[in-house]
């Protein structure tokens, strides 16, 4: 690759020029990204209760978070949710879209059906799921009044399964936007590598394993990263959809860190909710990024 | 052979319109009860089609029902979104498509890590910022209005759009900028007569997704705004919430459609060109 | 200069509404559904009839969780509103941050030594000086029966727990849902709470709640408390998961279920469907807790503000608040009884009555108890410890009364 700057080429204005334009955006983040992060991790070793208070506590909210049971239940929601939500979203969105794929009529109409839940806030769905999840008001009832009357399903009130019904949620929002990215992938492959595999005479399921399914090896990492971002930040989605119940079943780190910081004066051990999670998230993206920028600097 | 295609192919359209039925089930729900009276509702059942359609529960949740003392339905949130919106969309997508400018076309020594630090920004868990925001909006003299949630909105949006648009970027060959600084060409004279106008497709992807972000937000929306400059989602679920004995599920969900009415003609009107951006290049990791 | 404005303006007064110097009144609340909303708009009312403009801040849902969430924003800010719904030890926590003004020339001009119950008066200081008004009490332990159900299965409206089940067995034999329940955290120990006070009674209480003595929340009584409150399940509908409040209440006025365990606050929804107390419904004290009164004081408190004029609105507020009047209409609406000892109980319902009798005779015996549900009794960090181990314990069957009981000892020990 040749590389893209030659600042010797400029003068004065034009090498600096760069670095000044982007300083807003560097100090905006520094300031109110970082700056705040600083001071979150500072408050989780305060006693600081209703409002920030810095009275130096040492670990004592970490010690007091790994003792909670709550925070567990939370912790392991959020493996079950993400592995759950990543998995059948990833296989869902590139079933379709390879289907999609097959010069289908109405095409643009059933992409932006499938497109469309993305658009849709959860605090707009989840008054519409909440109902059609509901034993006394939704499928159950429904599945009864058609005969069925032996057909349960009480997910949504059942603290073993709550948290799955926050997976089918989930599913159903962000699967049509993985169709979207593999399509868009798909969309970027040369139409000749097909045909010329097919003239050797192998069979389509067989061109997609082979060939087209490990060259999107980047769209699949990149969908990676949307949908654990999207994992790790659900909020609204279990606020509307359980309110984290019954109980705390469907407890997630986010909302667990919420309710401790913000309904419950407890804003020391909310914060030190929150630095796990980005000591947790931390572990995830920093080498990803560290790949991603000597991949970008080769 | 053929017949054998020929039943394929009625598959795969069985299984595409199966997943349509999907996906359209809770929407197809939210406007059927929204037509429907209160007392259908709680006779008939969920997928019922309505027997006679009214719109008295769209009138009401727009215009009359009441959320504490104020009887202005949600008409009064929807404004203060779409003045929210407009501006905030705009500012982080114009500050993305700089960044990602810069950070791909005019590298310097140090530009990869604050690359990598917007990055990193984008998996922090944005509850860290509200109290601290606070205080730092309280300082500014914007705490509770619509310019101190567009303040907001931008810091915490330049992250991604920036990703958007340094993706795309990258994919434009150096060769045409070379041949513009050889023709003496600066800084800005590259943004704007090169680089800008192949970007419609990255800007349309941003623009999208910044709209609806910015749109469906609830938890700013929540802390960063007050009685006068309270956006949607918060009208939303203040009516949502207001119940008396007889939950009005018909005006739930009628005020619902109109919170999400904007969003859904975004995808519908510019969802090609959503496609089509990532297809340009959005997706390259 | 300006007492001379304020001269004037309070000499304008007299005839019409001072605009011009008009302070602006913002207060965050969440009165939303019916009949708070109502009572929402008297006070709007009587607020403007003062020349002060209103500016509402309504934030529903989770039962103030997201107004709290708006509230400490606003104040880190440095930008808080006039007012704010907050009550029982929370004004204490508020108090300690130093940001709530001081509003004793208001409650020295009209009295309030004199006319507030002693209780209500120790809730509404800090360190010795008011700092919130109060709007009403309430009684939580209140069981909500639907008669014509009772006289169907032929059963009698419980005084005891015994009776309760029996009751509620006969009910079910009947093919009538015994117990309209809605799994939220707070209802879940709102009932727990009636279980506490009527299996423990009231010093048992305040040692489990107030004081959170430790031997008492682990002991035997505890233990049965919890046992008896886990026996009501099999007699509640799968489907009271998350449901509101409103909507349980609905059922008991519908037909579909035969008795609620809720607070006085949903007598307002009986009056709004048009049922008449003592025929369509009965309100009884829960089983076993007739000679206890747990009662929830709402309040409002008031912020430092940095505007003179500010001030102004607030305290035509508090004494709003407090005033005959606005106590009369407003706890009509609402179903709770006024704060004024000397408050004219006529226009009142008999459950009002009682409500209001009942709190007087167990504010001299000593019975009178807060209520720890309605964060009354404890800080929100130990109330919230608390409200999980009894939803967790309510909601998991494989848990037994006995590790509640620890882990309820474990909770109150949160700070």
């Amino acid at each position: 690759m040749i590389q893209s700057t030659r600042p010797a080429q400029y003068g004065f204005a034009e090498r600096w020029l760069p670095r000044l334009v982007l300083a807003p955006s560097f100090l905006l983040s520094l300031v109110f990204i970082y700056g705040f992060v600083v001071w979150n991790g500072y408050l989780s070793f305060t006693a600081s209760s209703l409002l920030p208070r810095y009275e130096w506590v040492g670990f004592h909210q970490y010690a007091r978070l790994f003792a909670n049971d709550r925070w567990w239940v939370a912790v392991f929601n959020l493996f079950k949710f993400g592995v759950l939500f990543i998995g059948i979203s990833m296989l869902v969105g590139i079933f379709l879209a390879i289907l999609l794929d097959q010069k289908i009529r109405f095409e643009g109409f059933i992409r932006t059906v499938y497109l469309y839940p993305m658009a849709l806030s959860f605090i707009v769905t989840g008054t519409a799921w909440k109902w059609m999840l509901n034993p006394g008001l939704g499928l159950e009832k429904l599945m009864h009044d058609w005969g069925w009357t032996s057909f349960t399903f009480d997910w949504l009130v059942n603290p073993d399964m709550s948290i799955y019904t926050v997976v089918i949620a989930a599913i159903w929002q962000s699967s049509g936007f993985v169709m979207a990215l593999f399509l868009a992938g798909l969309r970027g492959i040369d139409d000749s590598i097909i045909k010329a595999a097919q003239i050797d005479g192998a069979t389509l399921p067989r061109i997609y394993w082979k060939i087209i399914l490990p060259a999107m090896r980047p769209v699949f990492f990149s969908t990676l990263m949307i949908l654990a971002h999207i994992a790790i930040k659900s909020f609204d989605l279990v606020v509307a959809l359980t309110g984290g119940g019954p109980g705390f079943s469907s407890d997630v780190p986010a909302t667990y860190m919420y309710a401790m910081a913000f309904t419950r004066g407890e804003m020391g051990l909310g914060s030190a909710s929150a630095m796990m999670m980005l000591l947790s998230v931390s572990a995830v993206i920093v080498p990803y990024l560290y790949s991603e920028l000597r991949r970008g600097s080769r | 052979m053929a017949n054998n295609n020929k039943w394929a192919r009625i598959l795969v359209y069985a299984v595409l319109i199966y997943a349509v039925i999907y996906y359209l089930l809770p929407l197809y729900v939210m406007i059927t009860t929204s037509v429907k009276t209160t007392e259908e509702i709680r006779t008939g059942n969920l997928l019922s089609l309505p027997m006679h359609i009214t719109l008295d529960a769209w009138r009401k949740a727009w215009g009359t029902a009441c959320t504490g003392v104020q009887c202005t339905g949600l008409s009064l949130y929807f404004w203060n979104s779409v003045r929210m919106v407009f501006p905030a969309v705009i500012i982080s997508t114009t500050m993305g498509a700089i960044n990602g400018y810069i950070l791909s076309k005019w590298k310097f020594y140090g530009s990869e890590i604050v690359f990598a630090m917007l990055m990193y920004g984008l998996y922090i868990p944005f509850q860290v910022l509200l109290l601290p925001m606070a205080q730092t909006e309280g300082y500014l003299g914007i705490a509770g209005t619509t310019p101190g949630l567009i303040f907001v909105h931008v810091v915490c949006g330049i992250a991604s759009t920036t990703l958007f648009f340094r993706n795309y970027y990258v994919g434009i060959p150096d060769e045409l900028i070379n041949a513009a600084r050889l023709d003496g060409a600066g800084f800005w004279r590259i943004f704007f007569r090169v680089v800008l106008p192949m970007s419609l497709p990255i800007v349309m992807v941003t623009f999208i997704w910044q709209f609806t972000q910015i749109w469906n937000d609830f938890l700013f929306g929540l802390v960063f705004s007050s009685g006068d400059s309270q956006p949607i989602t918060v009208g939303l679920n203040n009516m949502a919430n207001t119940s008396t004995s007889v939950k009005e599920y018909n005006v739930d969900m009628a005020g619902a459609i109109i919170a999400a009415l904007p969003t859904i003609f975004v995808y519908v009107v510019a969802g090609k060109y959503f496609v089509r951006g990532l297809a340009a290049g959005a997706v390259k990791g | 200069m300006k007492t001379l404005r304020m001269t004037l303006c309070a000499a304008a007064l007299m005839t019409v509404a001072c605009a011009a110097n008009a302070a602006e009144v913002e207060v965050l609340h969440w009165w939303t559904s019916g009949g708070e909303a109502k009572a929402a708009g008297e006070l709007k009312k009587m607020l403007e009839t003062k020349g002060d403009k209103w500016k509402d801040f309504a934030v529903a849902g989770g039962a103030g969780d997201n107004a709290m969430t708006a509230l400490k924003t606003r104040v880190v800010s440095g930008n808080p509103p006039s007012a704010a719904q907050v009550k029982g030890p929370a004004i204490q926590e508020w108090g300690d941050q130093g940001v709530l003004a001081n509003i004793d020339d208001v409650a020295n001009k009209n009295n309030w030594n004199k006319v507030l119950p002693a209780v209500v008066q120790n809730t509404m200081k800090y360190q010795g000086h008011y700092v919130a008004a109060p709007v009403n009490v309430h009684r939580v332990n209140w069981l909500w029966v639907n008669p014509e159900l009772l006289k169907k299965a032929n059963a009698k409206v419980p005084t005891t727990w015994d009776e309760f089940f029996k009751t509620a067995d006969a009910l079910q034999k009947a093919g009538i849902q015994p117990v309209a329940y809605g799994g939220q955290p707070w209802q879940d120990s709102t009932v727990f709470e009636d279980v506490v006070l009527g299996v423990g009674g009231a010093d048992f209480f305040k040692k489990a709640f107030v004081q959170l003595d430790q031997a008492t929340l682990k002991g035997a009584t505890m233990v049965k408390a919890l046992e008896t409150y886990k026996k009501i399940k099999p007699y509640t509908d799968k489907n009271a998961a998350g449901r509101d409040w409103n909507l349980a209440t609905a059922m008991v006025i519908n037909g579909k279920a035969g008795m609620q365990f809720m607070g006085d606050w949903a007598k307002g929804e009986f009056l709004a469907a048009g049922k008449v107390p003592g025929k369509d419904f009965l309100c009884v004290p829960a089983p076993g807790t007739a000679k206890s009164y747990t009662f929830n004081i709402d309040s409002f408190i008031f912020f430092k503000l940095k505007n003179a004029d500010g001030a102004k609105g607030q305290n035509d507020l508090a004494e709003t608040l407090v005033s005959p009047e606005f106590q009369q209409v407003f706890n009509l609406n609402k179903g709770s009884i006024p704060v004024r000892l000397d408050a004219d109980m006529a226009k009142f319902d008999d459950c009002g009555k009682e409500s209001a009798k009942d709190f007087a005779t167990d504010n001299k015996s000593g019975t009178l108890v807060p209520s720890f549900a309605h964060g009354m009794a404890a800080h929100s960090a130990t109330q919230g410890a608390i409200f999980d181990v009894v939803s967790q314990f309510w909601n998991d069957d494989s848990m037994t009364a006995q590790q509640a009981a620890a882990k309820l000892a474990a909770a109150a020990k949160v700070n």
